[in-house]
């Protein structure tokens, strides 16, 4: 896994009054990987997503995009870039069908007249489409036009995904996918959370859950104090010594030269 | 487009409706002709128009509490532009339509901007239009209204049924509102809102601006309300509206649509506004007390809200 760069941030700083939620961390995603990104409570973890995700801006740094330089100032920017995150408390509208909630935001319109002058939504293609992106994740939801409520958390959560999936053009994020779902329906979702990296996009996951950082990620971004303080290689590091770091209990250099990616 | 049956939520009130229709047209002979129908229809005009309004606010989980007074301010400012300063007629009613619009901005402009409650914003617009519309007509009734301004409350025959042009204005604004609200992207922006307000924002919805366009569009719902109103009763009456007020909202309960928004149809706010229509005018037929008409609705609001609660109690997997 050494694909292309794909989002890069150098230097990033925010700081809320005296507190500082980030202190010039580092970051970097490559094409085709399911980044994770791990991190105590505090250590900035959450802020490097929002930034990447532009539901903050930075007061220092720059953040790069396919080489290019960009500035979300709001979440809805990051996603005009191709960037779409999955929430972890399934930001979903509950009434509302899997093909309406698939295309918020962005529907569908009639060609022609309908279309044009009378804004008329194209729902049978919306349907069709919402299909066939819930089938390339082998979703087993067959009918569209149900309630997203009247599914189960998982099969919610993997509308939110396939919603991602059918249109980040370059990276999905996913914050903490897994924290409300049960055993079986987290197994679902991280087997979705593959599939989608096979689909060729960077994933960057943030997660909690040490076992499902281990089973998915190929590469494990520690953030530590508002700083990124080690790049790992799951293959080559144990679970014991990346929360070590996570803790700083133990330094990157410590490790051996191949736990670090 | 495929035609899905009408929901559990949309049916029971036109369930009620037809039982309602039935009962009635069993005890008295003259409920179920022609003529009553039209009069039902005429009666529930006003209150249909408002409650689409009151409906489209609902749906975004919020309620408008000063509906008929904003109503009844739009039919004085028209009616005395009209009659004391001889504002030509279409002026007059773009002004009255104007006045209920602009509160509908303020009402809008305080929950979106300083995201107060709307039920305490539409409570203090409620006492601000009533204090209003009694300073500006001195509490007098305007009469002498000129024909054109209430050419609306004219009929034409159907067979022999008249009908009044007020009630084919009504159910063409139902069939645009629900043609906006099912089938282009505004109408499903506005559910969401109701339904999930910040999975809406997420996606990308500029979520104030169709809380202020709800509002807005609600005013100038208020406002062709008042022009109905004045063609019904042939003055501007300072009073309006102070039935229709409440009226409006329990149309919309009883009609199913939640008050936790997201959930339900205009269709149904149309049905609930029938049945309120025909309680009234059934009761008086049969020479029941116009108080237990008031009372019947009470009960049938809680059912409503019941069945709501219920529905979502059961509907929702955790």
């Amino acid at each position: 896994m050494s694909g292309a760069v794909v989002m890069q941030a150098t230097g990033l700083v925010k700081r809320y009054g005296h507190v500082t939620a980030l202190d010039g961390t580092d970051f970097e995603l490559r094409a085709g990987e399911i980044l994770a990104v791990i991190g105590d409570n505090g250590a900035g973890k959450s802020s490097l997503i929002k930034a990447l995700s532009g539901a903050l801006v930075p007061d220092e740094g720059e953040i790069l995009l396919d080489g290019r330089p960009v500035h979300f100032r709001t979440p809805i920017d990051a996603r005009r870039a191709g960037i779409e995150t999955v929430y972890q408390d399934l930001a979903v509208a509950p009434a509302m069908s899997i093909a309406e909630n698939l295309f918020l935001g962005r529907e569908l319109r009639r060609a022609g007249a309908l279309g044009h002058v009378f804004r008329m939504l194209d729902k049978p293609r919306m349907i069709a489409e919402s299909r066939m992106h819930l089938q390339a994740l082998q979703i087993g939801v067959t009918s569209m036009t149900q309630a997203v409520e009247s599914l189960s958390g998982g099969q919610r959560q993997g509308v939110a995904v396939a919603r991602s999936a059918a249109f980040a053009q370059h990276v999905v994020i996913m914050d903490e996918p897994t924290a409300a779902l049960g055993v079986k329906e987290s197994g679902m979702v991280l087997d979705l959370i593959r599939r989608v990296r096979d689909r060729g996009l960077a994933v960057v996951l943030i997660s909690h859950n040490m076992p499902h950082v281990f089973e998915l990620a190929d590469r494990i971004h520690v953030a530590r104090l508002g700083r990124r303080v080690a790049v790992l290689n799951p293959k080559h590091v144990s679970m014991s010594n990346a929360v070590a770091v996570m803790t700083g209990a133990m330094r990157s250099e410590d490790l051996s030269p191949d736990a670090r990616a | 487009m495929k035609l899905r049956l009408p929901s559990a939520a949309t049916l029971g009130p036109l369930v009620a409706l037809v039982m309602a229709c039935a009962f009635f047209g069993m005890r008295s002979d003259r409920f179920l002709t022609g003529d009553n129908l039209s009069i039902v229809l005429q009666q529930v005009m006003v209150v249909g128009v408002i409650a689409v309004g009151q409906t489209l606010i609902i749906l975004t989980a919020g309620v408008d509490l000063s509906c008929g007074m904003v109503m009844a301010l739009g039919g004085i400012v028209m009616t005395t532009l009209a009659v004391e300063h001889g504002v030509p007629v279409p002026m007059a009613i773009g002004c009255g339509i104007g006045a209920t619009t602009a509160v509908g901005l303020v009402n809008g402009l305080l929950v979106t901007r300083l995201k107060l409650p709307p039920f305490i914003v539409t409570l203090g617009t409620l006492n601000i239009a009533f204090a209003t519309t009694q300073l500006y007509s001195n509490a007098q009734t305007v009469t002498d209204v000129p024909d054109s301004m209430t050419a609306l409350g004219g009929t034409f025959q159907v067979g022999n049924t008249s009908i009044v042009y007020g009630v084919v204005v009504m159910l063409l604004l139902y069939m645009v509102a629900t043609y906006v609200l099912t089938q282009t992207a505004a109408g499903r922006h506005l559910y969401a809102v109701g339904n999930n307000l910040e999975a809406a924002r997420l996606s990308g919805i500029a979520t104030p601006r169709v809380l202020l366009g709800v509002y807005v569009v609600a005013g100038m719902c208020y406002g062709l309300a008042a022009l109905l109103s004045v063609a019904r009763t042939g003055v501007g009456d300072p009073n309006a509206g102070q039935a229709e007020n409440l009226e409006a909202i329990t149309a919309v309960v009883l009609g199913g649509t939640s008050l936790f928004g997201g959930r339900g149809a205009l269709f149904g706010t149309l049905v609930g506004a029938l049945i309120v229509g025909v309680f009234r005018n059934g009761l008086t037929l049969i020479g029941v007390s116009s108080v237990y008409q008031v009372l019947v609705t009470g009960v049938l609001v809680i059912l409503a809200v019941a069945a709501d609660q219920f529905a979502r109690r059961g509907g929702r997997a955790t």
